[in-house]
């Protein structure tokens, strides 16, 4: 080996790999990581979104964390989405994985029905929420003329964005319309990952078609079930654009009995300019995402550790 | 296992009522030039139906009154360029953290799978005044502040740390004997991540760009926050203003949503095989 021929090259290579991942971690680091760390400093001070020299950025310590406490606003907000929550993500992963296993059943036209009802997802959520808004119309709208056949008129007409216990039910409703379609490809993967001899083991062994799914589809979806409730609690959470819409349709029932901790953020970051107060936000929203996913990856090391 | 296939089938068209309908009343009522007839049809079956007086009547409203050609190409313009500097900046930055071992490269990879966790709108706010303070280069001079502009709506999203991600575990399970060997002839790293890595990289490449397409196109909380006025907005945006305007025709505004709506729904139907397992190396996140 001739050192002196090699060290240029090594030298040359030694920074090779800094310069493939030079504009990727720049950009992670000035658009991500940068302003994360910003939000927890902020979250401490009273910045606004337009400084003022008279109106110098102060320290206020635990300020807006205590301001949030009591706030009703943020309660009003963490309850729409813990409500979306606890309606959504059962109801959306019961449905799309009843929609994965219908589609997985070897029927004609299998491929066309599973390409029907991903259309929504497709779909721009924004124009998913306009869509929407016009069928729940009050009076004659879609959905009350529907809601009116099936309960044989004894259920009238409801003004569904206007009213304050049903507007929450109304996003709820669209968005699993919208979402769902995705959470089913993901459990068709998942039911396509069983090996078919084990049906084909327990047919022989005299096991019904419900046992069957008891005993073999539920346990082997274990860990693809983990990641649709994950996501979907996480996605639920980060709920914005549908609820942002129905906000500017100028019809809307009071603003915290659907507005979520997003729109709040943007409220109070954007309309107000209190970016200290919204970064406060930030941070506990980030910590209650934060907690999902750590939720999530302690189940299922559980799982790896007992296999 | 000769069974009567009824019940499914049954099932099935319930189903794709529920989902069709839906789309299926916005197609028909953009074609609906009569608002009045468009109001009284929604009480009934007729809501679905291209039934009574149809004219493109709305969609001359929205070429008249809105600039939905100028908010449909800066949508395309700003997904686009998002994802194509995108497909090129994290697979660089993946392809340095596979295939080469450098110092450092450990507590690299820690900290983009740890940024993985945080959702965007956890730092949107910082970010905001972030960009409101940065500077640009435009028209010969620096001007402070990225807001109402292109920029701001791609360069924050060009690097994605679950796009590394995926990059990264497609390459390390890539086997390196074609590297290797065109080592062998004297080709340097920059020619092989180009001529050799990239093209093998087809399937994650159209992952990636699936997932980023679907996030980007859909997104209206950061225009919301950076985009004021028409110039610079994408579809979900000037969709809202459209719809928040008074007094409101809701032909024109369904023919808004399903000019907005076409596109995305076209390039699915074509490129269908790619969406579906694009959601499926999705399931791997986490």
């Amino acid at each position: 080996m001739s050192t002196s021929r090699s060290t240029p090259n090594a030298r040359r290579l030694r920074w090779t790999p800094w310069l493939f991942a030079a504009p990727g971690l720049l950009l992670l680091t000035l658009f991500m990581a940068v302003p994360f760390g910003m939000a927890a400093v902020l979250s401490f001070t009273d910045q606004r979104l337009l400084t003022h020299a008279a109106l110098p950025t102060e320290i206020v310590g635990w300020d807006n964390y205590l301001r949030l406490w009591e706030d009703d606003s943020f309660w009003a907000a963490l309850g729409n989405n813990l409500r979306f929550v606890g309606v959504v993500v059962p109801l959306q992963t019961a449905l799309a994985l009843g929609l994965a296993l219908l589609v997985n059943r070897k029927l004609r036209g299998s491929h066309l029905f599973r390409t029907v009802y991903f259309m929504p997802v497709a779909t721009t959520m924004s124009v998913v929420a306009v869509i929407w808004s016009l069928m729940y119309s009050p009076d004659q709208g879609v959905i009350n003329r529907l809601i009116g056949v099936l309960s044989f008129g004894s259920i009238g007409p409801q003004d569904w964005l206007r009213d304050p216990a049903l507007v929450m039910p109304a996003v709820m409703l669209l968005s699993i319309w919208q979402g769902v379609g995705f959470q089913m490809l993901v459990f068709l993967a998942g039911l396509q990952a069983i090996p078919v001899d084990l049906y084909e083991a327990a047919t022989l062994e005299g096991a019904r078609p419900w046992q069957q799914f008891r005993w073999i589809t539920l346990p082997l979806l274990r860990n693809t079930t983990i990641f649709v409730v994950v996501t979907t609690t996480i996605y639920a959470f980060q709920l914005f654009t549908q609820v942002q819409i129905i906000a500017s349709s100028g019809a809307a029932a009071p603003v915290d009995s659907f507005r979520t901790l997003v729109m709040l953020m943007v409220h109070e970051g954007l309309r107000n300019g209190s970016i200290g107060y919204a970064s406060a936000l930030s941070v506990v929203f980030f910590g209650i995402v934060l907690a999902i996913s750590m939720i999530q990856r302690l189940i299922i090391r559980e799982e790896g550790g007992a296999a | 296992m000769k069974r009567p296939q009824i019940a499914p089938y049954l099932l099935h068209a319930l189903l794709v009522l529920f989902f069709l309908f839906p789309l299926l009343f916005m197609g028909v009522s953009a074609f609906k030039g009569d608002e009045m007839q468009l109001l009284r049809d929604m009480g009934t079956l007729r809501a679905f139906l291209p039934v009574g007086e149809l004219s493109l009547q709305n969609f001359r409203d929205v070429a008249d009154r809105t600039r939905f050609d100028l908010a449909f190409w800066n949508s395309v313009g700003v997904v686009g360029l998002t994802v194509l500097l995108g497909l090129l900046v994290n697979s660089m930055l993946a392809y340095a953290l596979a295939r080469f071992r450098f110092p450092g490269r450990r507590w690299v990879l820690g900290a983009i799978v740890a940024l993985i966790v945080i959702p965007f709108e956890a730092i949107a706010v910082p970010l905001l005044l972030l960009v409101n303070q940065l500077p640009w280069f435009s028209e010969g001079q620096w001007v402070q502040g990225w807001l109402d502009s292109y920029h701001v709506q791609v360069l924050p999203f060009v690097a994605n740390a679950f796009s590394v991600y995926l990059f990264y575990q497609f390459f390390v399970a890539l086997p390196k004997d074609l590297e290797e060997a065109a080592q062998m002839d004297g080709a340097g790293p920059w020619r092989i991540y180009w001529s050799i890595v990239l093209p093998l990289s087809k399937p994650v490449i159209a992952t990636v760009a699936v997932l980023q397409f679907l996030a980007r196109w859909g997104d209206l909380l950061w225009p919301v926050m950076v985009v004021r006025g028409d110039e610079h907005a994408t579809l979900p945006l000037a969709m809202q203003t459209f719809f928040g305007q008074f007094p409101r025709q809701w032909g024109d505004v369904m023919a808004f949503a399903l000019l907005a709506t076409l596109p995305t729904l076209l390039v699915f139907l074509v490129f269908q095989r790619w969406f579906v397992r694009s959601v499926i190396s999705s399931a791997i996140k986490g």
